[in-house]
C-alpha cells in the first residue's frame, strides 16, 4: 500500500533541552501506507522526535508536517488524524475492555453507532469475547498491548505512531501484533514505530537510524544490510550504533 | 459537549469502582462528625486539684467541699504540707495546688482579711486559664457565702450582692456541639476538594495515561472541567450528608438560615477548593509528592481557620494568614447560617471574597497546566 505521497516531512527539526541537543536538524520523509522503523539506541532522540511530531512537544527549530498539519499551528489537527501507544501501557486499568474502546471512541468523536459496531469487530477480531467486561488490569500484557493497539487506530487515523509497542512481549504475541500492524498498513495507515528487536526492524518497508540526535542512515533493510556487507539488521544497528557517544539512559 | 459526556463517563466509572474513595466519601464524612465533635470539647473537666490544708477548719472543709462539689474539679489529695503535695505537680498528678494558710478561718473572722495561695500547672496552657479562674470563681462565691452570713449575723447593713445573669445567644445551651459540627462540615468537604481531586489528576500522570490523552483532541478545559465536575458533585454528596443526616439526626442541629444559601456559597466554595487542588496537581507528578503537598496546605487550612481557635484572638500576622485562607470564610458562614440564621446580606463580602479566590486559584491552575509542555 505505500504510495508516494508524504504524510510526515521534517526540516532541520531541532530539540534543545538547555545545553543539550536531543534531536539536531533531522528531515525525512515518510510516505502514506509505509511502515516505517525508527530506530536508534536509548537516549538517540527518537522519542523526543516522536512527541514532536505528535504535538506533545515544541520544536526549538526546524519545521515539519504531520499528515499536512504544520506541528507548530495546526496541533488539533494533528490530533485528530493520528494515532498514539507508548511503550507504557496507556489503557485505563479500572476499565473494561468495552469502557475503554468506548471512551476513546468516543473522544475521536465516533457516534454511538460506529463505537458499537467497532467495539463488538474489535472484540471478536481480538479473541476477547470472555474478557471483554473484566478490568483490563487482569488482562496478559500481550493482550493488553494489542488492545491497546487497536484503540490507538479507532478512528482510522492516517499515521499512527508506536513507541516501543512490543517491549516485554513474548515472540508468539509479538508475532500477532506486527499481523495488526500489517493489517492497519493494507488498510492504507501509516505505521511510524520504533524498536529494538532487529528482526521487527526487518518487517519494516524502510528504516531509519538515530545516533547522538542525528539520523545517521535511512533506507530499506535490505538496502542497509548490502551497504554494511551485514547478514542480519543486528549487525547493522551494531556497526552504526558504535559510534554512539551519549549513555544509555 | 460531547467529548466532556465521555470524559465524565470515565471518570465515575473510577471512581465508582474504587471501592477506597468511595469509603472516603461515605463513611469519612459520619465517621468524622460523630468523633471529632464529641471527643474536641473545650469545656474543661476533670481538673485534678491538690490541697494543702494547713487550718484544718470548718471554714476550709466548707471551702473545700464546694469546690469538690462542682463538676469541674477532682481533688486527687488533702495534705497539711506543701512540699509533701509538690511531686503531685511535677508527676502531673495534679493540675492545681491550692494552699489554705494556718488561721484562715481565725484571721477571717477577726481581721476580716485573708489569702489564699493558689500554683497552677501552666503546661497545658488553656486547662491552667480555664481551671484557675473557675476556682477563682469558686473562692469569689465562697466568699460571698460568708459575707452574707457575717453581715446578716451582725445585722449592721443590709448588702445587697449585685447578681449578674447572662443568656448566650445563638447557642443558648453552650453547647460546644453547635459550634464544632458546623466547622467539621467545612473540613470534610475540604479534603474531598483538594485531596481527592489533585490526587485523581495525579494519577493519570503517574500511571501515564495522561500521556494517551495529550495525544487526543481532547482540549484542556474539557479535560479539567472533565476532572472537576465530578468532585464538585461529590462535595456537595458529602456536605448534604453532614448537613441533613449527621447534623439534624444525631446533633439536632437545624439550620436557622436559608438552606439555598448554604448551598450557593458551597457551590463556590468548592469550585475555588477544587481550584486549589488542580492547582496540586500541576505542581506534582508523583501521588507521593500530591499528598504530601495537599497534606501541608490542609494542616495551614485547618489551624489558621477559625475552627479550633478563634482567629479574632489571633496575632496581627496570623489573622493575615487567616484571611488568605478560604476555609475561614466558610466556616465563618455556615457558623453564621446555621446557628444564626444570616441572610445573604450579612455573608455577601463572604460571598465576594470566596468568589476571588475561585477565579485566582483556577487561573492559576490553568495556567500552570501545560498540555504541551516545553
Amino acid at each position: 500500500m505505500m504510495t508516494k505521497e508524504v504524510v510526515i516531512k521534517t526540516e532541520k527539526l531541532t530539540k534543545r533541552f538547555g545545553d543539550f541537543i536531543a534531536t539536531n536538524e533531522i528531515s525525512f520523509d515518510v510516505y502514506s501506507g509505509e511502515i516505517f522503523g525508527f530506530l536508534g539506541a536509548n537516549g538517540a532522540g527518537k522519542t523526543t522526535a516522536m512527541s514532536m511530531l505528535c504535538g506533545l512537544l515544541t520544536p526549538s527549530s526546524g519545521n515539519a508536517t504531520v499528515a499536512g498539519y504544520d506541528i507548530y499551528k495546526q496541533t488539533e489537527k494533528i490530533k485528530k488524524n493520528i494515532g498514539y501507544m507508548s511503550q507504557k501501557f496507556s489503557l485505563y486499568e479500572d476499565l473494561t475492555p468495552r469502557e475503554n474502546i468506548r471512551f476513546f471512541g468516543g473522544i475521536y468523536g465516533l457516534s454511538d453507532k460506529e463505537i458499537r459496531e467497532k467495539s463488538g469487530r474489535l472484540i471478536e477480531q481480538l479473541g476477547l469475547a470472555s474478557e471483554a467486561d473484566k478490568l483490563v488490569v487482569s488482562l496478559p500484557l500481550g493482550w493488553k498491548q494489542k488492545l491497546a493497539f487497536s484503540v490507538a487506530i479507532i478512528h482510522e487515523p492516517k499515521i499512527v505512531f508506536l513507541d516501543e509497542p512490543t517491549g516485554g512481549v513474548d515472540p508468539v504475541t509479538r508475532r500477532q501484533f506486527w499481523e495488526l500492524i500489517y493489517d492497519a498498513s493494507d488498510r492504507g495507515i501509516t505505521i511510524f514505530v520504533t524498536t529494538h528487536y532487529m528482526d521487527e526492524a526487518e518487517y519494516c518497508n524502510r528504516i531509519s537510524m538515530m545516533v547522538d540526535g542525528v539520523i545517521k542512515e535511512l533506507d530499506s533493510p535490505a538496502n542497509l544490510k548490502e551497504k554494511y556487507k551485514a547478514a542480519t539488521m543486528d549487525e547493522v544497528f551494531f556497526e552504526l550504533a558504535r559510534g554512539a557517544v551519549r549513555k544509555a539512559d | 459537549m460531547r467529548t466532556l459526556r465521555f470524559l465524565l463517563q470515565k471518570e465515575f466509572r473510577q471512581i465508582f469502582r474504587n471501592t477506597t474513595i468511595l469509603r472516603m466519601i461515605i463513611a469519612v464524612p459520619i465517621i468524622q462528625l460523630l468523633i471529632l465533635p464529641l471527643a474536641a470539647d473545650f469545656e474543661i473537666k476533670n481538673i485534678n486539684v491538690a490541697v494543702v490544708d494547713q487550718d484544718n477548719s470548718s471554714f476550709s472543709k466548707k471551702l473545700i467541699e464546694k469546690i469538690s462539689a462542682s463538676n469541674y474539679f477532682h481533688i486527687t489529695s488533702w495534705s497539711s504540707s506543701f512540699e509533701k503535695t509538690y511531686p503531685l505537680f511535677e508527676n502531673d498528678k495534679a493540675d492545681l495546688i491550692l494552699e489554705i494558710p494556718a488561721h484562715f478561718e481565725r484571721d477571717l473572722v477577726r481581721e476580716n482579711h485573708q489569702q489564699l495561695f493558689m500554683a497552677v500547672n501552666a503546661i497545658n496552657g488553656t486547662k491552667a486559664l480555664v481551671g484557675s479562674s473557675y476556682l477563682t470563681g469558686i473562692i469569689r462565691d465562697f466568699n460571698g457565702d460568708l459575707r452574707m452570713q457575717y453581715v446578716q449575723q451582725t445585722a449592721n447593713a443590709q448588702i445587697v450582692p449585685i447578681e449578674i445573669s447572662s443568656v448566650n445567644w445563638y447557642n443558648p445551651l453552650m453547647n460546644y456541639r453547635f459550634f464544632m459540627v458546623p466547622g467539621i462540615l467545612v473540613v470534610l468537604v475540604t479534603m474531598v476538594g483538594s485531596y481527592m481531586c489533585a490526587l485523581n489528576i495525579v494519577k493519570e500522570k503517574e500511571v501515564g495515561t495522561i500521556e494517551q490523552i495529550n495525544v487526543t483532541p481532547i482540549k484542556k478545559h474539557q479535560f479539567i472541567l472533565g476532572k472537576l465536575i465530578p468532585f464538585w458533585l461529590i462535595g456537595n454528596f458529602v456536605f448534604s450528608v453532614g448537613l441533613w443526616v449527621i447534623a439534624r439526626f444525631v446533633y439536632g442541629i437545624i439550620p436557622l438560615g436559608s438552606i439555598g444559601l448554604l448551598y450557593a456559597f458551597l457551590a463556590v466554595y468548592l469550585v475555588a477548593l477544587l481550584g486549589i487542588g488542580l492547582l496540586v496537581s500541576t505542581y506534582s507528578s508523583t501521588q507521593q509528592q500530591a499528598m504530601s503537598l495537599a497534606f501541608f496546605l490542609m494542616m495551614i487550612f485547618m489551624l489558621m481557620s477559625g475552627l479550633f481557635t478563634p482567629v479574632d484572638s489571633m496575632p496581627e500576622w496570623a489573622k493575615w494568614i487567616a484571611r488568605a485562607n478560604p476555609v475561614t470564610y466558610f466556616i465563618e458562614v455556615v457558623r453564621m447560617v446555621i446557628l444564626k440564621g444570616s441572610g445573604f446580606k450579612d455573608i455577601s463580602k463572604h460571598f465576594l471574597v470566596m468568589a476571588g479566590f475561585a477565579v485566582f486559584f483556577n487561573s492559576w491552575a490553568v495556567i500552570n497546566y501545560r498540555k504541551r509542555s516545553g
